[in-house]
């Protein structure tokens, strides 16, 4: 199998640090919005602060893969006398809650580490926590190709499992006839 | 298209259970911005001056700012507006935390709540489905501890709940409104709300705020952020380090509280303690500020963390900020830090003002010490400093016995208690209880912000103007190199020019016409800041802060589309002000209300104290009473209120001119 350049992104948490002010939730809704910063919407955030005030917890969680199916059993982890709920620490855009998802279509959503183009700097959820919760880190790795396949194939799952296989069909045609029209 | 404001309003009224969404006019945002300003526009509009706090008709007004929810960094406060009634003016009492910014995403800028509800009730708004829901089972429930109770009752853990305690439902006088890490405490709103039957409001909402242009609105708040990192790693030299940095004051993080124990004066606002900071004390309070914060904690999207979560020993958790870690220990006369933890849970669950309510409760003792009230009052109250404390702020909150009179304020309790109760009343301005300071030398800066301000409460109005001169020439100098802030090139020489004694000291320096001038400034920034919803320790209650009216226009004009400038922007504020004043002057404030307790300073002058007054009243466009000429009204395009004012006899004939 091919291999290819890959950078690795990393978003390192330092949790003990966070505030629990949401301004990286508020700069990922703005970032992401269509045309960029036209709109503000923290329910549509890519990143997500779990809070529970007076159990002291407080920690950013950003949005994974989505899935179609919840868990069969659920997790209690405790950490320094703190008892986490069940699905406090996962990624997941799934079925059993309503975290990453779009409020209207309920679409799932992902972190895309705010690609860009031109590239930013940083995340944009790193650029405005001024805490120093959120510490981005780059490194080049290198990876088979296939792994970039795989990130468009769990999307159009999902897509799938929201429209069914059928819609999804006739309207990737419906596009690519649009998208002659116009060419021609 | 509205943009930065959502462009509706709930209405809702409590008598009847009818529930409106209203679609506002957007000529209102270019008029009055929003917040603060377009809340006094409804009072003015729908409540005569002869409705009182606990009338139906009081409306009781929950705000965001215009500017609540969009990445402007501290933006975020909620504006409590009603008929006080200790003050039978209009209060704003203001809250940080996360409420507003939740009201804005659930698609509303407001909540104008009338009427009374037949039975406790609370109110849950989760975007467009609004209900009114019973609240019986939760009468008596803390105001911190409801809150979580209504989150669960909802199973909704991301819905944000303001609420009132015991003492909001008892209609005490100086009762708040709690919300997560803050409150709205000053003028008794929680009470108007517990004649209104409202335990309290829950809100979720997932809906968009819209940003006219939000590229440019981003190159804004990136600079601003830069400046905040700034300041956050450069703290200001030369003044003490509770001022030095930026948001509210750091007293979750300092521990150092020498120049605040010193400086303010203890118990009923009544003794400095001047060697109080001792190594002993030190450390004390160390270890139980050590031990008791779990955790520094913001508000909605804001860089600092002036609020903190305490557990402290087996005391219920709760959150708290700023200076109620100082009040009622100090009222008290209690060293041990210890106390706060304790006390402070209580207060808050009771919801009562931290600032009013330890000074009323050291009053209480004064006129039990002084004979006034009767040991019969007092039965079953324990000797000891924490343990009496404890007792009569129960009473208080629940209108018990002496309570009861309590609850009213130190002003109202003084007038039904009589017997020479009045003179122990000596730290009241317009019937609020003010800051515990009491200071040497008359300051004309204070004496007029402390007099005529609409915001009642003095360290709500001060702030970009150092409270003291620096010692020598060269401090100055230096300080005024990056004063960036100031409106004006000429500020500067007024402040280099300050001096700690001699001709250019108070009481004679600032002059009448520069203090005017320093003050309207400040006050020019707290109105903006309450219209859009910043909090004051990012903007206008802070030395040197990342907003200030050079950035101001920019940013509200690239959220809204507005075009404004320095000038416009200050023009609608000062409309809003004087909106407000006419407000307060229908219901009867005059030049005589204005005027600081008589021991505020120990060296007064009468006459050129009213040389001041007079001189500021002009600055503003005022006649000599106090109350806004025709001609200032018309500049503002307010001529509506200086017929109402004309008509009703308080702008009289010939006073229409601003040099009159
Ligand atoms: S990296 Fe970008 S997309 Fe991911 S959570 Fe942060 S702001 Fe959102
Ligand atoms: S911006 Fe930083 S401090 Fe604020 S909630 Fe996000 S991670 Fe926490
Ligand atoms: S500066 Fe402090 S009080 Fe103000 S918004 Fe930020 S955290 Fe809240």
């Amino acid at each position: 199998m091919a291999k290819i350049k890959k950078i690795i992104k990393t978003i390192r948490v330092d949790a003990d640090k966070c505030n629990g002010c949401r301004a990286c939730e508020v700069v990922c809704s703005g970032f992401h919005a269509d045309p960029k910063w036209s709109s503000i919407n923290p329910a549509r955030s890519r990143i997500q602060v779990i809070t529970d005030r007076m159990k002291d917890i407080w920690f950013p969680v950003f949005a994974g893969e989505y899935t179609p199916a919840e868990c069969a059993g659920r997790n209690i982890y405790e950490i320094d006398g703190k008892e986490y709920d069940e699905c406090h620490f996962c990624r997941a855009s799934c079925p059993s809650r309503d975290l990453f998802k779009e409020p209207d279509s309920g679409l799932p959503l992902k972190c895309d580490m705010c690609e860009d183009d031109p590239p930013q700097e940083e995340p944009l959820c790193v650029q405005a926590c001024l805490n120093d919760v959120l510490v981005y880190e780059e490194r080049e790795e290198e990876v088979d190709e296939e792994v970039a396949q795989e990130e468009m194939e769990i999307g159009i799952k999902s897509l799938i499992d929201e429209y069914g296989l059928e819609n999804l069909v006739d309207t990737v045609s419906r596009l690519l006839q649009k998208e002659e029209q116009t060419s021609s | 298209m509205r943009y930065a404001e959502t462009g509706y309003n709930l209405e809702v009224d409590l008598s009847t259970g009818n529930i409106e969404k209203v679609e506002t006019d957007p000529k209102l945002m270019e008029t009055l911005l929003g917040g603060l300003g377009t809340s006094v526009k409804l009072h003015w509009d729908r409540t005569p001056p002869e409705t009182k706090a606990f009338d139906p008709e009081n409306l009781l007004i929950f705000s965001t700012g215009l500017l609540v929810g969009t990445p402007m960094y501290s933006c975020n406060r909620t504006l409590v507006t009603t008929v006080s009634p200790q003050t039978d003016l209009l209060c704003y009492p203001m809250a940080g935390g996360f409420w507003s910014a939740e009201l804005k995403y659930a698609g509303y800028d407001k909540i104008v709540i009338r009427g009374k509800a037949p039975k406790l009730v609370y109110l849950w708004i989760n975007n467009d489905q609004v209900e009114i829901r019973d609240a019986t089972h939760l009468r008596g429930k803390g105001a911190v501890e409801v809150q979580e109770l209504i989150r669960e009752e909802l199973n909704e853990p991301r819905a944000q709940i303001s609420a009132i305690g015991v003492a909001g439902e008892n209609r005490c006088f100086t009762a708040s409104i709690e919300q997560s890490r803050s409150s709205a405490s000053r003028g008794g709103a929680g009470g108007v709300m517990g004649d209104k039957n409202l335990k309290a409001i829950a809100v979720r909402g997932t809906k968009d705020i819209y940003l006219y242009d939000g590229a440019k609105f981003m190159e804004h708040i990136e600079e601003v952020r830069a400046y905040i990192r700034h300041r956050n790693e450069n703290p200001l030299k030369g003044v003490p380090a509770i001022l030095s940095g930026i948001g509210s004051p750091q007293e979750m993080l300092h521990i150092d509280e020498k120049w605040h124990t010193e400086s303010f004066a203890w118990g009923n606002a009544r003794m400095r303690r001047r060697d109080f900071w001792t190594p002993e004390i030190a450390k004390q309070w160390a270890a139980s500020q050590n031990s008791a914060i779990k955790r520094l904690i913001s508000c909605f999207n804001c860089s600092q963390q002036c609020g903190a979560l305490i557990a402290f020993q087996d005391v219920p958790r709760y959150m708290m900020k700023c200076f109620s870690k100082l009040t009622y220990a100090m009222a008290a006369y209690v060293e041990d830090l210890d106390f706060t933890w304790k006390i402070c849970e209580r207060a808050f669950n009771y919801g009562l003002d931290s600032f009013s309510t330890p000074q009323i409760l050291a009053f209480g003792f004064e006129l039990r010490d002084a004979g006034i009230l009767s040991d019969k009052y007092f039965e079953g109250c324990p000797k000891d400093k924490e343990g009496r404390f404890f007792w009569l702020l129960e009473k208080v909150a629940h209108r018990d016995g002496i309570g009861d009179i309590l609850a009213d304020g130190t002003y109202w309790a003084a007038r039904r208690i009589g017997n020479g109760a009045e003179a122990f009343d000596h730290n009241t301005i317009k019937k609020h209880e003010q800051m515990n300071i009491k200071l040497g030398m008359m300051d004309p800066l204070y004496l007029l912000m402390y007099s005529t301000n609409e915001k009642m409460s003095i360290p709500q109005i001060e702030g970009n103007w150092p409270q003291m001169p620096f010692p020598t020439r060269e401090q100055r100098e230096e300080f005024v190199k990056d004063w960036i802030h100031l409106p004006d090139e000429k500020f500067k020489k007024y402040f280099v020019d300050w001096e700690l004694r001699g001709e250019f000291a108070n009481p004679h320096y600032p002059t009448p016409q520069i203090a005017s001038e320093i003050v309207d400034w400040m006050e020019t920034l707290h109105n903006i800041d309450d219209a859009i919803g910043l909090c004051a320790g990012m903007g206008s209650f802070c030395l040197k802060p990342p907003y200030h009216i050079h950035n101001y226009p920019k940013i509200i004009s690239a959220a809204t589309g507005m075009d404004l400038d320095e000038e416009s922007l200050t023009q609608i504020v000062h409309r809003s002000r004087n909106l407000h004043r006419a407000f307060n002057n229908l219901r009867g404030l005059r030049r005589v209300d204005e005027k600081p307790p008589e021991d505020n300073w120990k060296y007064r002058f009468p006459e050129l104290e009213a040389e001041i007054l007079s001189t500021y009243y002009k600055y503003k466009g005022w006649n000599n009473d106090g109350i806004p000429t025709r001609e200032r009204l018309e500049e503002l395009n307010l001529a509506f209120v200086a017929d109402d004012l004309e008509k009703r006899g308080i702008l009289k004939n010939g006073q229409d001119k601003k040099d009159n």
